[in-house]
């Protein structure tokens, strides 16, 4: 039970993953801003905001809505985002959990912020925040059968294994997934839902700045906002990391393997932000149409190479 | 006390209110946002909603239509919020002072804490109020 709670709160749960999220999103900035010439802000950066947002700041409650589920929304999030993240890191850093078909569990878990975010801006009764939310659920119906798809890819590579455990452990015997035809483009379609599933910008149009004022989180102040940025914190290491796990041989830590760690994590973040800051925000219709087509058929051609055993 | 306003310091989100403006001190202060003048390096971000603000910019000469507007959006605000007033207009009316149409400058609607006159200051002008800004949390 102890053991459970530290594997919860503190490693490689709420707090890991938290702080270690805050720093790939100083990362994120950074790299943005070096694109745009500009010097960036400082290392400690997501720290303060997040501190600001929860210690300093008045929590505004919504008057023609909800304010007990607006105020819960966040801490579903958190919720959510968290039990992934042990689910997901406890493999990755191989630490056995004795759980068979935790693939699904994860990819359950995984959705739980993105519904709290519009049950929250549908609580708030702002009319741009029904706006974010309707597009938000839009979107996890787009992304989501091809986020299905690429877990089955993987399952099917590794010998129908349901378990994140057994599938690092296939790949580091072996050889890693992203050494073959299938695996890389299984890769691409990986950092779209990605890129989706944390809702940067090709796919930002949930929480659009200059057009909808960020939409779902528009009636968001505080504590509250506080916990989204803590959400957002999370998932931003924690996609990555799942992707890793995936595709990318996972993690290994012994000796020089901790550098690689760091570097794979950096380099999939690193693809993430450039994509984030070289293309323009597209229209909800023109995502649907995108990941319900095209992902869509790249996924099925890697489902299909890996029958032929490409 | 001092990790609170240490923190709130270090991230001041800024929510910008334009009047009736001519548009000059608007782009004044994206200027300040452009890689010459990246106020980011600060913690200084550029939000969209007035829940996420620390700092409310309000330029321009505020006239009677602006007046509950400002109002509405400085009650909407969470608080502690700061207040700057930028250019002539924001500060004492400037050139709109007799007009007809006028409300008052800023001041006279709502609580104001830093002063950037010029018309329009230059962006250095505004860093260095928003220093001065900083320096009195």
């Amino acid at each position: 039970m102890a053991v459970n709670l530290f594997y919860f709160l503190i490693f490689p749960g709420l707090l890991f993953a938290a702080v270690v999220g805050a720093f790939l999103s100083w990362f994120d900035r950074k790299i943005t801003a070096r694109i745009q010439f500009r010097k960036g802000p400082p290392l400690l950066q997501p720290f303060y905001d997040f501190f600001k947002l929860l210690l300093v700041k008045e929590t505004i409650l919504p008057k023609h809505g909800s304010p007990l589920i607006f105020l819960l929304a966040p801490i579903f999030a958190v919720f959510g985002a968290t039990m992934s993240g042990v689910f997901i890191l406890l493999p990755l850093l191989n630490i056995t959990t004795g759980f068979r078909g935790d693939l699904l569990v994860i990819f359950y878990l995984l959705t739980i912020p993105s519904f709290s975010y519009i049950i929250g801006a549908l609580a708030s009764g702002n009319p741009l925040a029904a706006v974010g939310g309707s597009r938000e659920m839009k979107l996890i119906l787009s992304y989501e059968l091809t986020f299905l798809l690429l877990i089955a890819g993987v399952i099917l590579k590794c010998g129908q294994q349901f378990d994140l455990y057994s599938i690092i452990q296939t790949q580091q015997t072996g050889t890693p997934f992203i050494g073959s035809i299938s695996g890389i483009i299984l890769f691409i379609v990986g950092i779209f839902c990605i890129q989706a599933k944390l809702a940067l910008v090709p796919f930002d149009m949930p929480e659009a700045e200059a057009e909808i004022t960020e939409g779902i989180f528009i009636e968001y102040s505080g504590a509250g906002y506080a916990m989204i940025k803590l959400t957002k914190y999370i998932m931003f290491f924690i996609l990555p990391a799942f992707l890793i796990a995936l595709l990318m041989n996972g993690f290994r830590l012994d000796g020089i393997h901790i550098l690689w760690a760091v570097l794979k994590v950096l380099a999939v973040v690193l693809v993430i932000t450039l994509i984030r800051n070289t293309n323009p925000r597209v229209k909800i219709k023109q995502a649907i149409k995108f990941f319900v087509i095209w992902m869509n058929l790249l996924a099925v051609i890697a489902l299909v190479l890996i029958e032929f055993g490409y | 006390m001092g990790f609170k306003n240490y923190c709130f310091k270090k991230s001041l989100w800024v929510f910008h209110f334009g009047g009736a403006s001519c548009n000059n001190c608007d782009i004044e202060i994206l200027d300040c946002l452009t890689p010459r003048h990246d106020l980011e390096r600060f913690g200084i971000l550029l939000v969209g909603s007035i829940r996420h603000a620390d700092v409310l910019l309000v330029n321009g000469s505020i006239n009677i239509r602006d007046k509950e507007r400002l109002i509405e959006i400085y009650n909407q605000a969470p608080k502690p919020i700061k207040v700057v007033a930028i250019g002539a207009c924001g500060c004492t009316g400037g050139l709109f002072t007799e007009s007809y149409t006028f409300a008052g400058p800023v001041d006279k609607i709502i609580p104001v804490d830093a002063y950037v006159p010029g018309c329009p200051p230059k962006p250095e002008a505004i860093i260095a109020g928003i220093v001065k800004l900083v320096g009195t949390l």
